[in-house]
């Protein structure tokens, strides 16, 4: 359909009622037409204004921290004044639990995508798959609470002096969080792999093991990284599980047992506070908000670019 | 000879791996359930002796035990309420633009979409960070209720949009045509012939729209949402506590005993967000069966 065609206002001497209609009409027509317009148009403000928030309010941030000494300090204290600003403990914090998470989600959510997908019988995997898309509704913070009673208290049957919020806790909720949204995504690459690459293996003889690891896997690859790479990027901009789980505690550690604290903890902790409007630990939260933005951003739009490619290579099937 | 494969040891092998590797996945799988229930069991352990009605109609208190819910419920119904009336128009609006308004893609429109895909990746805790630099201080409409719905709206409105678009791409084109062809405007079409048959679809993104957003708590927490508030919200410029933040703060204050009254919120919010999730099943199923 398309709405750009010229206002046929009928012939010349039509009664000037009908032509008034008419024109009430497309006039209405031509209102509704800009009042979406600037309805869609209010994505592309959002973008901007978080853009144009996050860069106007760290400004006087960097005033006073220098960016180098932002981007390669070693010590997170903003309090008291007038405080260390090194983003290096919260950086390390967040790639703990990133990685962590990784490690666990991305092995789970790969095999169960192919379990679902290669050889589930559709009655197991109406069972499965309604669990998985349970588990993915679950909100974050209840994440949380099952790292902080859970989790922590397992843990702390091997290790007993292990921190009620520490690393391991809140890389392994962060990894059963994103798990659900590897395997969709994971799932949606394998199963748009066509059906004759899998029958020429079997004919060839291969086994289910050998079609999957050396045929549907290779040919599903982008879309798999691409599944990958937005998980990781879900799990770094994650928030409350992680402010439960993995701790408030900027610091430059890489013991598991330890609590650390992340990037995004920080922003809450401190917006949970008093920070006064103005001072340097408020405008901090603005230079770190945008270090997570763009680290998130960039994530994504690689993974867009993977999934763009992957789609382009099967167009013939 | 004859046509057995020359080498049995090999294909045993082979077939041992299989074996290995199916087992493999389906472990894998089932953690995922297993998880699950993990989850449901242990909060519901922890909740059940404190869940009750009057739980859920009590005032907070700071004494562990004793505390109830409803500020936050009422909050929480009021923000998600607010939210739903600001961000649903917006969304199926855009919506129509991007798909019924606009069938030539220009670069702009082609913009917009790519940036739409991106809004639905960035961090909650970005969008409290822009309500909290926008809405409250900018616009100064302080800790409200009102602030904390217009940062949910945005956080919400790529999904509305995106959910919008498949239930509009899904209306076979001939009802256009149709309605085009009996001498209706583009509008008119679309308001007397997509719309309504895309109604169950929309309905469905909608409900999941907003059960993430009732679940959401880093950005209300930046926007200032509070941890403690002893009275009801009964304006848009009145302060106000959500559930998922009244989850956190107790969570946090583990070693007072407040973990109990944490679990039996949670209880109170799994169960408000099974309801939603059902209700969109159904309207789904539904829709698909009228097709």
């Amino acid at each position: 359909m398309d709405g750009t065609t010229r206002p046929n206002l009928g012939p010349r001497n039509m009664p000037v009622r009908f032509r008034r209609a008419l024109v009430g009409r497309y006039l209405s027509e031509g209102i509704v037409r800009w009042f979406c317009f600037v309805c869609a148009l209010i994505s592309v403000l959002t973008t901007f204004g978080i853009l144009y928030v996050l860069i106007s309010q760290s400004i006087p941030f960097f005033r006073n921290v220098s960016p180098v000494d932002f981007f390669t300090g070693s010590v997170w204290s903003p309090t008291p004044e007038p405080g260390k600003f090194g983003v290096l403990p919260l950086v390390a914090g967040t790639l703990m639990i990133t990685v962590g998470a990784g490690v666990f989600a991305i092995p789970m959510g790969l095999l169960s995508a192919v379990f679902l997908s290669e050889y589930a019988s559709p009655r197991v995997r109406n069972v499965l798959k309604p669990a998985l898309e349970l588990l993915a509704g679950i909100p974050t913070v209840v994440y949380g609470y099952f790292g902080l009673f859970f989790v922590t208290p397992l843990l702390r049957r091997f290790v007993p002096d292990i921190q009620s919020s520490n690393v391991t806790s809140g890389a392994i909720v962060v990894g059963i969080m994103i798990l659900p949204l590897v395997s969709s995504l994971c799932e949606d690459a394998i199963s748009a792999v066509p059906r004759s690459l899998r029958e020429g293996a079997y004919g060839l003889g291969a086994t289910k093991a050998e079609v999957t690891g050396k045929i549907v896997l290779p040919a599903a690859l982008s879309g798999i990284m691409a599944s990958f790479i937005l998980a990781l990027s879900r799990a770094l901009g994650e928030t409350m599980a992680v402010t439960l789980a993995a701790g408030a505690n900027p610091a430059l550690t890489f013991n598991p047992a330890r609590a650390i604290e992340t990037m995004t903890a920080y922003i809450v902790e401190t917006t949970k506070g008093d920070a006064e409007v103005g001072t340097v630990r408020y405008n901090s939260i603005f230079a770190v908000g945008i270090t997570l933005f763009v680290v998130t951003m960039v994530m994504n739009l690689v993974a867009a670019r993977l999934v763009k490619k992957f789609r382009q290579v099967y167009s013939w099937a | 000879m004859g046509l057995m494969p020359a080498d049995n040891g090999l294909l045993r092998r082979r077939k041992r791996i299989d074996r290995l590797f199916h087992a493999l996945c389906f472990g894998a799988a089932g953690l995922g359930v297993l998880l699950l229930a993990l989850f449901l069991y242990k909060v519901l352990i922890d909740g059940v002796q404190r869940f009750s009605w009057t739980f859920i109609v009590s005032n907070l208190s700071s004494r562990p035990g004793r505390t109830g819910i409803w500020p936050a419920v009422v909050g929480s119904t009021y923000v998600m309420g607010l939210t739903g009336v600001i961000s649903v128009p917006i969304g199926v609006a855009a919506a129509v633009y991007l798909e019924e308004f606009n069938t030539r893609k220009s670069r702009l429109t082609e913009f917009i979409q790519l940036n739409i895909a991106n809004l639905a990746g960035v961090p909650s805790i970005v969008y409290g960070m822009l309500g909290l630099a926008v809405f409250v201080r900018w616009m100064a409409l302080k800790e409200t209720v009102l602030s904390g719905a217009l940062t949910m709206s945005l956080l919400v409105l790529p999904m509305v949009i995106l959910i919008t678009q498949e239930a509009l791409r899904a209306v076979p084109k001939g009802y256009r045509d149709g309605s085009l062809a009996l001498g209706s405007t583009y509008w008119q079409a679309i308001r007397y012939q997509v719309l309504p048959s895309a109604a169950p679809g929309i309905f469905t993104g909608i409900i999941l729209a907003i059960s993430r957003a009732i679940g959401e708590t880093a950005p209300l927490i930046v926007v200032g949402a509070a941890a403690y508030v002893s009275f009801l919200p009964h304006s848009l410029d009145d302060r106000y506590t959500v559930l998922p933040i009244k989850i956190f703060d107790w969570a946090g204050e583990a070693k007072r005993g407040f973990n109990e009254d944490a679990a039996a919120a949670i209880l109170v919010l799994m169960i408000v967000l099974l309801v939603f999730n059902s209700l969109a099943i159904f309207l789904r199923a539904r829709a698909r069966s009228r097709r």
